[in-house]
């Protein structure tokens, strides 16, 4: 009888020879909802090498879906892969910035890893971790591009991790503006040819000759403009929108929102006078109830097909590209509008322009960080850079609640959304949108310091009242103005100017 | 002296101390400091929050459009709850399902409700003014006018809370004595003197204890504001709380919410004794 004893050497050595010869298999992560891993530092092959198992992870980020979403699959996919427990908090928008300021300032180890909103960073720097070289030379953060690099530093430090790039943009009904009859039509009845606007008061035009018509002929009035006007709901980004081509004169340098040398507040000069009378004088064309638009209403109004156009973030032109939107392929994205003629506060006077001054406006988005009372900073920076990495940034940016948009230079490949069933123009033009922006030298930044919050608040309640007809545009400004003031003196003018001059590096195009 | 028995006091005592002396003590304290985004701890700036308080005009503001709103908005909702208490009070046909009904209102939580209501005030996608376009009316601008948003609110308001005074009032009628109807039968009173100069003198007890009961909740609206309105359009609709709340919690300026939070706490205690006063002056007809 043969013993079985005899054939284990031989087949073990067999096995071994063939394991070698054979090229190595990567492994299947499909069932984590990828289409498959990508080669980068995070990947999930890398981040399944790592084990943490018997440490734990507490993040805070913002409720779901917007962010909160992927924060949690993620985080149930580190967890699988490396051992971990990750806890996850989420909170509603109103509340995230209390919820993560409050532990910070009694000095509680409440979180490793923080979601929020990118321009807290005047804020919150002296509470985060720089993020190591390691990270910064990983494969994800090396093609996030500058713009987001920028918003992502801090007196030329990394503090925050990228993971979202938001911008302002144009968005606009390409079956109306490239119907050959819509056009004659509207020649004939303006005396000027249908263009996507080129200035606010071309928006305004258009806007007011497509509202209240039936123009998509479903047997329903349609409107000309959808825009975030509600009070407290992000109005302040929609301000600033449209105040940006008159006040951001790109020859113009040292401050958008304050003068840098001096910190008097710019808020009432004549450029935001006149993008705040725009806004108001704009509302005649928005939706019934439009000036109590909140951001999701805005969404849902454009994105749904009730309004011509409307400018914000990707998701009103996500939600209207979706699989299941009547409108899919029937929208383009454009440039923000700019202005014929610019405020120069240097020398008082108002400067006109051949080609409209267009002033991108990169508005706050999602970012992340890692607290500097954490002690699992190691894990805490694999979580996000996992989080970040390529396989789950594509995946991400294909689901238009996770509120995850463009901020590497491979996001903004044409092929890709077309891959996703964006017509030629629709791709196109959202593509070459976004990337222009990046090649822009005359954007405009949030205010990024301390107190920011306050700030914009206070803008919000003028601009509101302005809009309410409680005031004129220049007196609500001037009310503005002297509660900035006020703000300043408060937390002290040295102190803000040395947050700002950040701000403007980024504006300024020195950083 | 102290004895063994005024030990059997300390649990109350302590509780007492920990959920209302402590922090209203730790919010006197925050008050004067400088607490705030920038600042954290409590450090000393005197009465600072204080003199801004006073100079802060849209604190006053709110504070008047406050009292406006919480005094529409509780009498509308007394007079409807004791219409609908006195139609439930006599036996009538499905009484009882009626009464379980008229409590739903409150007994949902405010902030849900508010999203609700805010799609059905929605100008051009909420029911009320499809329904209104079916008679030729509209749209009613319900939340973007100055207002049609403070209508909605106060609408909000006493359908959600005049459920709590009908609860009150029948509780009330129902243990009222029997022997005065029965004297004003007698003497030949109709229904409405036997209201007037019966019921309703009977009930100014509950009357006033419902009214302040109500008033203190009303002056403290912000949930049903801030979902509804956020305190718009322009300012048409800030109440105090909703803007000690902007002021504490969104712009992070806690040292000087705790002062707003104080002047507020001290304006309604002093005005809501006034009001009580002066109910039992009018209704009961003694200062006590």
């Amino acid at each position: 009888m043969i013993k079985i004893s005899k054939f284990i050497g031989p087949a073990t050595l067999l096995a071994l020879a063939v394991a070698a010869a054979t090229p190595a298999m990567a492994k299947d992560y499909t069932q984590f909802g990828i289409e498959k891993d990508l080669p980068g530092t995070c990947s999930y092959e890398a981040t399944d090498a790592k084990d943490y198992s018997g440490r734990s992870l507490n993040v805070i980020t913002h409720a779901i879906p917007v962010i909160g979403e992927p924060t949690a699959l993620h985080a149930e996919q580190f967890a699988a892969l490396t051992g971990a427990e990750v806890n996850v908090v989420h909170v509603p928008f109103g509340d995230l910035f209390q919820r993560i300021m409050i532990p910070f300032q009694s000095d509680q180890n409440a979180y490793d890893v923080l979601f929020y909103a990118s321009l807290w960073i005047g804020d919150f720097n002296r509470f985060l971790e720089p993020v190591p070289q390691k990270y910064i030379d990983s494969t994800g953060m090396s093609d996030v591009t500058d713009s987001f690099t920028g918003v992502a530093t801090w007196n030329g430090e990394m503090i925050q991790y990228p993971m979202d790039g938001d911008r302002h943009y144009l968005k606009y009904r390409t079956d109306i503006f490239d119907n050959a009859e819509v056009q004659a039509k509207f020649l004939a009845d303006t005396g000027s040819a249908l263009t996507v606007p080129e200035t606010w008061e071309d928006y305004n035009k258009v806007a007011a000759y497509f509202n209240d018509r039936d123009w998509d002929g479903d047997g329903e009035l349609n409107y000309g403009s959808a825009e975030v006007a509600k009070r407290d709901d992000l109005m302040f980004s929609a301000f600033i929108s449209r105040a940006a081509p008159y006040a951001k004169h790109p020859d113009v340098k040292g401050g958008f929102f304050f003068d840098l040398e001096t910190m008097e507040p710019l808020i009432n000069s004549p450029g935001f006078v006149r993008g705040l009378q725009l806004f108001v004088d704009a509302q005649k064309s928005f939706p019934p109830g439009g000036n109590n638009f909140g951001l999701g209403d805005e969404i849902f109004s454009f994105g749904g097909g009730q309004t011509l156009m409307s400018y914000s973030w990707d998701d009103a032109y996500v939600q209207a590209n979706q699989k299941d939107s009547r409108i899919r392929n029937m929208v383009a994205a454009a440039p923000l509008p700019g202005a014929g003629e610019v405020w120069n506060r240097d020398t008082g006077t108002w400067d006109t322009f051949a080609t409209p001054n267009r002033a991108p406006y990169m508005t706050w988005g999602w970012s992340s960080a890692v607290s500097q009372m954490s002690e699992e900073k190691e894990m805490a920076f694999d979580f996000l850079c996992f989080f970040a990495n390529e396989a789950n940034a594509k995946n991400d940016l294909q689901i238009g609640r996770f509120g995850v948009n463009p901020y590497r230079n491979e996001h903004l490949d044409v092929d890709f959304w077309k891959g996703q069933g964006w017509e030629d123009k629709t791709a196109e033009s959202y593509v070459s949108t976004l990337s222009d922006m990046e090649e822009s030298q005359n954007r405009v930044f949030d205010l990024r310091v301390p107190g920011v919050s306050q700030f914009m608040s206070s803008m919000a309640n003028g601009v509101a009242e302005a809009m309410a007809g409680q005031k004129s545009a220049q007196d609500a400004l001037d009310g503005v103005a002297k509660e900035w003031a006020e703000i300043t003196e408060r937390i002290g003018k040295d102190r803000l100017r040395a947050a700002y001059a950040n701000v403007v590096k980024l504006e300024d195009n020195e950083g | 002296m102290l004895s063994s028995k005024h030990f059997f006091l300390l649990p109350a005592l302590l509780t007492l101390v920990a959920i209302i002396l402590f922090p209203l003590l730790f919010t006197v304290r925050v008050s004067f400091s400088s607490w705030d985004v920038f600042q954290s701890g409590l450090d000393f700036i005197g009465g600072s929050n204080y003199v801004r308080v006073f100079a802060d005009d849209r604190f006053w503001q709110s504070l008047q459009r406050l009292s406006l709103l919480s005094i529409i908005s509780v009498s509308l909702q007394y007079t409807l709850g004791f219409a609908l208490a006195l139609a439930v009070w006599k036996q009538v046909r499905g009484g009882r399902l009626l009464r379980v009904l008229f409590l739903i209102p409150m007994m949902t939580t405010p902030v849900v409700m508010s999203v609700i209501w805010r799609t059905v005030f929605h100008e051009s996608l909420g029911p009320v003014n499809d329904i209104l376009s079916a008679f030729g009316v509209g749209p009613v601008p319900w939340l973007s006018s100055a207002t049609g948003a403070f209508i909605s609110v106060l609408i909000v308001e006493v359908w959600q809370w005049t459920p709590f005074m009908f609860l009150l009032l029948l509780a009330g009628l129902v243990s009222l004595p029997k022997e005065p109807y029965l004297a004003a039968a007698i003497d030949g009173a109709g229904t409405w003197r036997t209201f007037w100069q019966v019921t309703f003198p009977l009930m100014a007890p509950i009357t006033i204890g419902a009214l302040i009961i109500r008033l203190i909740e009303a002056s403290k609206i912000m949930d049903t504001v801030y979902v509804l309105t956020s305190g718009g359009p322009g300012t048409a609709t800030e109440t105090s709380s909703y803007y000690i709340y902007i002021r504490g919690l969104r712009d992070f300026q806690i040292g000087y919410s705790a002062a707003l939070s104080l002047v507020y706490l001290v304006i309604m205690i002093i005005s809501l004794t006034i009001i009580a006063k002066l109910l039992l002056r009018t209704l009961v007809g003694k200062d006590e």
